[in-house]
């Protein structure tokens, strides 16, 4: 599926990358499904990973309820998850293979510094997986 | 009886439904009558013995069934359970 992003939800997830640098950064992003998955807003909500958060994120049951609920009073679909990759590339982990969920997009901001280096998007297929979507209005934002 | 609400990555199991009203005096069996509802997403909540599977979280109300009888905590008509998958990654 093709993905296009807000000014503002790319925005928010780079600004998110920046802050958090040098641990991961992560949030929920949600607008509308057709022929293409139009991105609308972004929100961050806390790494609760207890330990090292450079290299590992995790989201609290109690905040994914919240993005659920926050799904329905915006009156848009929960599409998916994004994360950043301080110092490594935009590209999914084993790790992140392991707990990604069908149907969800995994928007992944690669950070260095004070600089994004890349931001792509991959989803699993049918063979379980992570194949990566095509982000639109990429290259007159980044 | 309870609701349960689906998360989205299966609401495709579920027609698209958000929320399922089950059959059940406990978690347990209203996450049975689910299944038996819709049985394409057996595999996704359960393993191969019936238990929960390790990713994924059940809520009810804002509390975690683990913190209180697990799945064999009673529901009332109006109690409404919560799916949750586990949500987590990382670069290494």
């Amino acid at each position: 599926m093709e993905l296009s992003l807000t000014k503002e939800a790319l925005e928010v997830m780079h600004q998110d990358a920046l802050e958090s640098f040098p641990n991961e950064c992560c949030g929920f992003f949600y607008g509308h499904d057709g022929e293409f998955r139009n991105v609308e807003v972004a929100i961050p909500v806390n790494n609760s990973k207890h330990g090292d958060q450079r290299r590992r994120f995790e989201i609290s049951p109690l905040d994914y309820m919240k993005a659920e609920q926050k799904a329905l009073e915006l009156g848009l679909t929960l599409q998916g998850i994004y994360h950043s990759h301080p110092l490594h590339p935009a590209i999914p982990s084993v790790h992140d293979l392991k707990q990604a969920l069908p149907f969800f997009s995994y928007v992944i901001v690669s950070v260095k510094e004070q600089r994004i280096e890349d931001t792509r998007s991959w989803i699993l297929n049918e063979q379980g997986e992570f194949q990566e979507e095509t982000l639109n209005n990429l290259t007159t934002i980044k | 009886m309870a609701k349960i609400i689906i998360p989205t990555p299966l609401r495709k199991f579920t027609s698209n439904e958000a929320s399922i009203e089950t059959q059940g005096g406990t978690v347990g069996e209203a996450i049975l009558d689910l299944t038996q509802q819709f049985p394409d997403l057996k595999q996704n909540i359960l393993d191969e013995e019936g238990n929960l599977r390790n990713f994924v979280r059940i809520y009810l109300g804002d509390e975690d069934i683990k913190v209180l009888e697990d799945t064999h905590t009673f529901v009332e008509n109006d109690s409404v359970i919560s799916i949750i998958p586990a949500i987590a990654g990382g670069s290494k």
